[in-house]
């Protein structure tokens, strides 16, 4: 047992540093440093007290993406489908910050479940379609993202402003921003979202791994059939588990629009962050605390990334083509468990 | 204005539109069918999209008027041995084929911007000068009303796209290739006992998929948006793969759904110009391929079977 513990623990390891390897043959291949890049790199992220508080601030929504994704897959589902949950979380929290005047105690919590909600309901209509008709989620997810994000845009223009671009930012009391935590780092936009997808990875543990329901949950995930016969009700418990994935994919929306960016504007494309999401679940082995860590690895390479170009001359899309790699590494792990074993036989 | 010079905006358009969605859309056809899920057809035709438009920018004083054509050969030919990493990740390595599509699409997008940075030292590329010229089918161009709406005026890859779906249709369901590949996806062991090697032919039929959406891709980049920046293909790949899931797994269905979608597409690019589609918010004409989709695969528009084995990686010995 402790060995395959052990593997579990490696093959992410050996994944982030094989695809940290092939992005410094690119580098070289095409003329730059890569000692030069990763050191622009390792400084934009961690070098001083603005880096680190930008890297949390992105890590936040790479954490509840993540959870989203991994509490789909835990329970057998795949949901490629958080960042349209996403988006219309973040459009859910900013409206409601914009349209009410309330309490902040009142207003902020309001707002967050306002995404949650929209995010699961986003979520509702492909775990209906998987439960009921045996559709398969993810091109159910896929096209869904697509309506969001036109739909959302549409929404920006005709109801959240008069024709324009942008909604109007959120009012004072629904907001996550915090001028302490923004003195500590030397005004960087770090807010208070970081203790709540910290909470959330908490609850996503305690709910799945302490719950007779996330018991359910995980079982429906892994044996659809026994589960059945043991007197689950299998379509109830795919409804319930993409309702929760999307309520965390929702509160993810809710971090950028009422942290962030305190508004939302239309958008041209995809965020992204939902789909990030997936890699920071498939590093963090789905498991609340790994989560944790690679949303934390994927904060600093996408921020660290900004410094790349100013001081080696590097392009950021770098980042983009290792995380890529780190992703087919994960997914590949049994090639990489195929030559753990070789090693460890060879060294017998 | 009258229906006649409606339909002579938007017919010609749909059929512009849809042409890039075709090819990708077949190949998809030729992955699924084999039992391999292709989410990454997105980021092939990123490639596809980068290849054609640098090879363009980089040899059209060489090669001339000929330039297009040779620019969709060597889109193919990258689109193909890009999509051999999904095929080497998801057939051979095992990956969750979903998993290795999204990324692909990751590194598709990543590694053309990079070289397009590298390359021309900023976020997009050069306007391509030489495309593809438009012309007049003979004969079928004089039939009277059908003639000028679907036969004039019309690119020549647009109508390549549509006799090709033909010929997939015929490659798949009248060749013994396309048996095996179609027996392949629906129960690999039965036919690993039959004597198809079933990694090989799956190999095949994702570096077709990788052939068709580099070709899909640099016919939209050449035709369309004649230039390469991180926006030119956006959402394309999905569209077509919706197109094909819409078509159900069918080379003709998935032609018809492909223009189906060029169809909205081009209504709600053209729809501001036509008297009582202005009243439409273009947003649902945005949105009516996806949920159409959804909608398809629900069994609302008729059943829509997946190929019985696909998704999941054939290990041999395995029951």
């Amino acid at each position: 047992m402790s060995s395959g513990r052990l593997t579990n623990f490696l093959i992410p390891l050996l994944a982030v540093l094989l695809g940290v390897i092939v992005g410094s043959i690119v580098m070289v291949i095409s003329g730059y440093d890569p000692i030069a890049g990763y050191s622009a790199l390792l400084y934009g992220a961690f070098g001083d007290s603005y880096y680190i508080g930008e890297t949390i601030r992105q890590m936040t929504p790479y954490i509840l993406a993540g959870l989203a994704v991994a509490f789909a897959f835990r329970t057998g589902l795949f949901n490629i489908g958080v960042e349209g949950q996403l988006i219309v979380g973040w459009l859910a929290a900013v409206w409601v910050g914009v349209a009410f005047e309330l309490p902040k105690f009142i207003h902020l919590p309001l707002a967050i479940l306002a995404a949650a909600a929209a995010g699961a309901l986003w979520a509702l209509i492909p775990g209906f379609l998987k439960a009921r008709f045996k559709v398969h989620e993810v091109i159910v997810t896929i096209m869904m993202n697509y309506i969001a994000l036109h739909a959302t845009n549409a929404i920006i223009r005709s109801v959240l402003s008069d024709k324009g671009y942008k909604s109007e930012e959120i009012h004072e009391s629904a907001s996550l921003r915090s001028e302490f935590l923004q003195s500590i780092t030397d005004y960087s936009t770090l807010h208070y979202g970081i203790i709540i997808a910290l909470l959330a990875a908490v609850i996503m543990w305690f709910l799945l791994e302490k719950t007779t329901k996330g018991y359910e949950l995980r079982a429906v995930g892994f044996n659809q059939h026994a589960s059945h016969y043991a007197g689950m009700n299998v379509s109830n418990n795919i409804v319930l588990a993409m309702v929760i994935s999307g309520a965390f994919a929702g509160v993810a929306g809710a971090m950028e629009g009422l942290g962030t960016f305190a508004n939302i504007s239309v958008k041209a494309g995809f965020t992204g962050v939902g789909f990030d999401g997936i890699a920071v679940a498939l590093l963090g082995g789905n498991n609340a605390f790994g989560i944790i860590l690679s949303a934390l690895l994927f904060g600093a390479l996408k921020v660290g990334a900004l410094e790349m170009p100013s001081s080696a001359g590097v392009p950021t899309e770098l980042v983009d083509i290792v995380i890529a790699l780190i992703i087919f590494f994960v997914a590949s792990s049994y090639l990489i468990r195929l030559l753990l074993t070789r090693v460890k036989k060879e060294g017998k | 204005m009258g229906v006649f010079e409606i339909l002579q905006i938007i017919i010609p358009s749909a059929i512009f539109f849809a042409a890039p969605l075709i090819f990708t859309a077949l190949g998809g056809v030729f992955s699924e069918r084999s039992g391999v899920v292709n989410i990454g057809l997105e980021g092939l035709m990123v490639i596809g999209a980068f290849t054609g438009v640098v090879f363009n920018l980089t040899f059209a004083e060489q090669f001339g008027e000929l330039t297009p054509w040779l620019a969709l050969l060597v889109a193919m030919i990258v689109g193909a041995v890009f999509s051999l990493l999904h095929a080497v990740a998801s057939i051979s390595f095992r990956a969750d084929q979903v998993v290795s599509g999204v990324a692909i699409n990751f590194l598709a997008i990543g590694l053309s911007l990079f070289l397009v940075k590298k390359m021309y030292g900023k976020g997009q590329t050069d306007q391509i000068q030489i495309g593809f010229d438009k012309i007049d089918i003979p004969v079928l161009s004089d039939i009277p009303i059908i003639g000028p709406l679907l036969f004039e005026n019309g690119y020549i890859p647009s109508y390549i796209a549509i006799a090709l779906a033909f010929v997939v249709w015929y490659v798949i369901f009248k060749t013994p290739f396309g048996l095996r590949l179609r027996s392949v996806g629906e129960h690999p062991m039965a036919a690993d006992t039959m004597g198809i090697n079933v990694a090989r032919m799956r190999y095949i039929a994702v570096m077709l998929s990788g052939a068709l959406a580099g070709i899909g891709g640099a016919v939209y980049a050449t035709i369309i948006s004649r230039d390469f920046s991180h926006a030119t293909i956006s959402g394309h790949g999905f569209m077509a793969l919706a197109a094909m899931i819409f078509g159900k797994w069918h080379p003709l269905g998935a032609m018809g759904a492909a223009l189906f979608f060029g169809f909205a597409q081009s209504l709600s690019i053209v729809g501001q110009t036509i008297p009582f589609l202005k009243e439409v918010p273009t947003v649902y004409l945005l949105i009516a391929p996806y949920v159409l989709t959804i909608l398809a695969l629900t069994g609302f528009i008729g059943r829509a079977d997946a190929p019985k084995a696909l998704g999941t990686p054939y290990i041999k010995g395995k029951r």
